[in-house]
Order: structure tokens, then sequence, then C-alpha cells
């Protein structure tokens, strides 16, 4: 599976270009002159030490935090404050959070259905056959008429994933998927992810599943106090880190 | 850790041990009385005080209820029939019945209008009430409100159905614009009402009442029981959606909505619901055109939604407040817009968490309707305080009177409390 990944390509296609991108919270200062840009089909991996500003850079691109310099584009959509824009490009990218955030008094089912239903307007029908294809996928569409609450951890959070690609994103965007799970758990959603990977999707998974970003992974970035350190292909990252907060940071998580 | 522990600890189970029966308990009667009744020494004291103090109470009330005397003229005719033995004067209520439940000048011929608007209530509330029921019949709910305004108040028919007309020309005009933004359906459909009934106002002749199907009732003859009944629902129907509005109002990012809000709830909160009531009928006819009359009970309503509004409003804060950021998040980065995030995934979670203390508030309203009593409206309180105790022939039947009445808002308030107990369970997802 390991070669296949690495075979996936890359297009020269450009899906996101953020540039120059600052961010505060107050005074705090917790991104710096942000600069990245991501080819369609890029699978990336964001790591750092808690409060470098990772989770913080994958919600700017879809909004859920506000950036004050810079600028962000996604799919050739300029982010203003401007509302329309703002949700086109939420409809266009997924996004998966560590505590999964799936609606609670809805069934898994209707969970999947409710944003094509009613931000794309598609027929309850057609949103439901997609709705369990994508349960399918992730091997989960006996639950579909469950509630949230009574599935563990890796289920709800593999409907999240099915949730999200029920809107059909371009861009998929991964909050520490796996932080709030325990072992077994954290193993069937990564296969999940790495199977949507092989697919061609365009990923942005803020990690520390090391194992996940070797395999997968076209690109590691290495973040610390709001700037990106050091950004390499995965072999040449955990092989060969060049700046020492880096190597430190490596050798602490892959230590142990 | 040595080669010869390891030897000995090592264990390999090979098979699932099958499920078994809870151990076998004594059970029935005799073992819960010993566990909650006579546990311990002191519990069982206790238990037989209670019992004692239980018999001495019943064997006060019991002969006084069954005893009583349901046929009389009057306060002395009951003590006649009584005889010196213990007995409540129920006659009270058999004979002054129509009053306590309609008020003393509520025209006897109508009685049936009221009573069959009471009826269709409950046809009406069903569907809003048990959302299992076919959606289907909450047409009948919509028209409900002016169906009931006719049977009760009468006059022409044109009033109501002009009534209907606006609210439908305006639901249609918000459904038209509601697309383009949220503001403009909101107040297109508000001015569209408004223009219907102005013109309507222009066509239906001022004498059309006359001679209408339906005798024409001033609001001013309404009074028991039913006003505390019509005020109880018209205001709990209006002050929810009003709270609601109130409580999305106070979140907002828009500082001048906000401010309003937080003026408005805090302001009403800081007022004895009796000084509004004041306002209502005595100082709001000083602010409004000489020739413009305002119906009290029009005003009442007003004044008693507001109040309730504004503590439903706060109530539904917390739930809001309660909500983990994490669904507001969900929400968004689905691309649903704030209207859809609220109505599909904010409010019906935030309501859930209200609903104790918007039924509490709801009960508290119902209660309070008595206090109209006090500003010369006869409710059930006012009439019993009023022309029936101030009666020469029933004067001093207390007890009985106010029993009653006790027990009618008993039954109205308990209803509501076990609806919301039902609704709760019913709409338990998270199987904690």
């Amino acid at each position: 599976m390991a070669e296949q990944a690495k075979q996936m390509q890359v297009s020269d296609e450009i899906a996101i270009t953020i540039s120059k991108m600052n961010k505060w919270y107050g005074a705090f200062h917790v991104l710096r002159d942000i600069d990245l840009t991501v080819n369609r089909g890029e699978r990336i991996v964001i790591c750092g030490p808690s409060g470098s500003g990772k989770s913080t850079l994958i919600r700017c691109i879809n909004a859920l935090e506000e950036h004050q310099q810079g600028s962000i584009e996604v799919d050739g959509t300029l982010l203003s404050s401007d509302l329309k824009n703002i949700d086109k490009i939420r409809s266009e990218v997924g996004m998966c959070f560590q505590h999964f955030n799936l609606f609670p008094h809805l069934t898994i089912l209707e969970n999947c259905t409710l944003a094509p239903i009613w931000v794309r307007k598609t027929p309850k029908k057609e949103a439901e056959e997609t709705a369990m294809h994508f349960l399918e996928k992730v091997k989960i569409p006996d639950q579909a008429n469950k509630y949230p609450g009574q599935l563990s951890g890796g289920q709800q959070q593999r409907v999240a994933i099915a949730r999200s690609l029920c809107m059909k994103p371009r861009i998929m965007l991964f909050d520490e998927p796996t932080s709030a799970l325990d072992p077994e758990m954290i193993k069937e959603v990564l296969d999940t992810m790495i199977e949507l990977a092989e697919e061609g999707m365009t990923m942005l998974c803020v990690t520390h599943e090391m194992g996940f970003a070797r395999q997968v992974a076209n690109r590691v970035i290495f973040m610390d106090a709001g700037q990106i350190v050091e950004q390499n292909e995965p072999e040449a990252f955990f092989n060969n880190p060049q700046s020492p907060r880096t190597q430190l940071f490596l050798s602490q998580i892959l230590g142990h | 850790m040595s080669d010869t522990h390891a030897h000995t600890v090592s264990f390999v189970r090979t098979e699932t041990l099958p499920e078994r029966e809870p151990p076998y308990a004594a059970s029935g009667p005799v073992k819960w009385m010993r566990e909650n009744l006579f546990a311990t020494p002191a519990n069982g004291l206790l238990t037989l005080v209670a019992l004692y103090v239980i018999y001495v109470a019943l064997s006060g009330v019991l002969p006084w209820i069954f005893n009583g005397v349901w046929n009389a003229g009057s306060l002395t005719e009951c003590r006649e029939i009584l005889d010196g033995t213990r007995g409540a004067c129920f006659a009270v209520l058999s004979e002054r019945w129509p009053q306590l439940i309609f008020g003393f000048k509520y025209p006897p011929e109508y009685y049936w209008r009221p009573t069959v608007a009471f009826l269709l209530l409950f046809v009406a509330v069903a569907p809003v009430l048990f959302f299992d029921l076919p959606r289907k019949l909450l047409a009948f709910t919509a028209v409900y409100p002016f169906i009931a305004f006719w049977l009760i108040w009468g006059g022409t028919v044109l009033s109501p159905v002009l009534a209907f007309v606006g609210v439908a020309g305006g639901a249609m005009v918000y459904q038209k614009l509601v697309n383009r933004s949220f503001a403009a359906g909101f107040f297109g459909g508000i001015v569209a009402a408004y223009v219907i009934w102005k013109i309507g106002g222009f066509l239906i002749p001022e004498t059309a009442s006359d001679n209408a199907m339906l005798g024409a009732v001033p609001s001013r003859d309404l009074g028991g029981f039913m006003l505390n009944m019509m005020l109880g629902v018209t205001c709990v129907t209006l002050s929810v959606p009003i709270g609601i509005a109130l409580a999305l109002g106070r979140q907002s990012s828009m500082p001048l909505i906000k401010w309003i809000c937080v003026v408005f709830i805090e302001f009403i909160r800081g007022v004895p619901l009796i000084t509004l009531l004041f306002v209502a009928s005595v100082m709001l006819a000083y602010f409004f055109p000489p020739e413009s009359s305002v119906d009290l009970f029009l005003r009442v309503v007003i004044m008693i939604t507001m109040f309730s509004a504004a503590y439903i409003a706060e109530v539904i804060r917390g739930g809001l407040a309660a909500l983990p950021k994490g669904q507001y998040e969900g929400a968004d980065s689905l691309g649903l817009d704030y209207a859809q995030a609220t109505r599909l995934i904010i409010l019906p979670q935030a309501l859930k968490i209200s609903i104790p203390g918007i039924v509490n508030i709801a009960v508290g309203l119902f209660k309070d309707t008595t206090l109209v009593s006090v500003i010369s409206m006869f409710d059930i309180l006012g009439m019993i305080r009023g022309p029936i105790l101030a009666s020469t022939e029933w004067n001093g039947v207390y007890w009985e009177l106010l029993g009653f009445a006790a027990l009618l808002f008993f039954v109205v308030c308990y209803g509501i409390s076990q609806y919301s107990q039902w609704l709760e369970r019913r709409l338990a997802t998270d199987h904690r």
C-alpha cells in the first residue's frame, strides 16, 4: 500500500495559496508570515508542538478562524469577509475535528444528508443514496439509523469523514482526527484516510501519527511558534531534519 | 520478571464464559418495605410518624369532601342540610359554575362557543406537542387562532378572515424574499401583512358586526377560568418564539440588535409583572392617540408576553451557552449559513436543554394570569373574590371556591409538567 501511495500523482493545478498570512489572538501573534501553496492531489501532514499554531492554520483555510493580514485563496476563491465567499469555500472544503462534532440530535444518516440537502439542494433520496455510498466506504452502513451517542469514537470519526465526503469536497482538512481515540480505533480511522489519499484527495492533516505521515504524505510541514520552520518530503524530513528545533521535536516523539 | 514466575502466571483463555442471570435476590413488597420504610430504627419511627400525620390530615379532609352538599341555593341552606355535621358546601360550585368558567357578563346563550373553541384547542395543539402525528394536521393549527377568535368574540366573520389573509400574505412575501436575505423576508412579510390589514380595514363596513352569524361579545365581558386559559395559551404561544428571537439577538454580532435585545430583557426583568399590567390598563391610554382604543385584552396579552419572553430568552441563552463550540464549527464547516445552522443544528439542541426552564416559566406564567384580577378583569380569582364572595348567598365559602380554583390550576400545570418530562425522554438521543 505504501508503494501505491508514493505513486499518487500531484498535479500542477493549485488548490490553496496562502501568502504572508498573519493572525493574532488579541495581542498574541499566533501565525507569522505563513506562505504555503498546495497543489491539487497533495497530501500534507502538519506537525509541531502544541501551541505552535498548526490547528489555527488549517482552521483559517475554511474561515473558522479569521486572519488579520495576508491572503488565502482556496480553489480560486479569495477568502474575504464576504459571507457568500466563506460559505462557498466551506462547502468545497471538508473538515474533520478532534472531537468529531457530529450532531447528536440527528441519526448518522441525517448527519450525512443534512448539508447536501440544505446547502447543495440535493433531493433527499439522492442525498441518502450518496450518504449510504460513503458510509459503506467507511465501513459502517449498518449504523445508519443509530445516533452518534451509540457509536464508538472510531466509528464516530469515520462518520464525520463520511459526512464531509457527502459534500463532494475538493479539499479535506483534518484537525488531529485521531488524538481523542484509543490505539485500536486510530488504525480504523487512519485506514480510511489512507484510502482517501489513494483516491487523489487533496488533504491537509494536523496529526502526530508519524507512521501515517511516512506512508501517505508527500510533504511534511513542521511548525513552531506560529511559523513554518521546515518542510520537506517525508523521507528527507524524518531521516535528515535540518533545523535544530525539528531535530529536537523528532527526537522527542520518535524517541520512545 | 523471572522465567519461573512467567511460567506460573501465564494463562490463556480458550473460551468465553457464557452470560449468566444475576444472583437471585429477595424481591416483592416485603423487601421494598424493609429497604425503604424500616431500614433503621430511626427510619421506622419516622415512617410511623408520617403515617400518623397522613391519617390525621385525611380523617379531617375526606369526611369534609364526601359529606359535601352539592345542591343548595345559599350558604345558610347548606348549613341547614348539613345540620351541624362537618361537610363542604360544594353547592356554590354547581350554582355558580358558569360564572366561574365564563365570567358573569358573557352571554349565557353563547356559552357553547368558548366550549367548542376549548375542545378544538386540543386538536390544534396536538400536532405541535406530539410530532409523531401527521404533519398535515398543522394546517388546522395554523387556522385555529382565527377560528377561536371568531368563536369567542363573535362579530363579523370578515375580521378573522382578513387577519388570516394578512398573515398568509405576509408569509408568502417572506417565502419569496427570504432566499435573498432573512431581514428582507422578515420586514417584507410584516409590511405586506400590515398593508393587507389596512386595505381590508377600509373594505369591511362599520356595521358588518351588527347582524353577524355569531353575535359580537366585547373583551370586557370575558371572564372566569376561560380568561385564564385564553391569556395562558396566547401568551405562552407568543412568548416562546419571541424569547427565541431575543436570545439569538442577544448573541448577535451586530451591536445594534444585541444592544436592543439586552436593554429589552434587562428592563422587563427589572420590573414586576403587576407594574406592567397597571401600565397596560391605565398608562398606555395616555400614549396612544385619543381616538384609537387598543383592546384591554390585547394590551394585557402584550404585557404578559413581553414579560415571559424576556425570561424565556434568558433560559434559552443558557441552552445556547451549554452547546459545545464544536457544534457551531461542525455546522459552519459544512457550509450551512447562519439561518440554516441555527434552525437545524443549534436551536433543536439548545431548546432541548432549555425545556425544563421554559416549562418552569410557562407554568409560572399560567398562574400569573390571575394577576389580571387586580386591574379589574374578572378571571377566576377575580370572580371568586368579587361577585361570588361578595354576594349575600355565598359570603364565607372560601375553602371550596379557592380549593376549586387551585384544583383547576393544578390539573393544567401538572399536565404541562408531565408533558415536558415525556418530551425530554422522547428527545433523548445521547444514550448516556
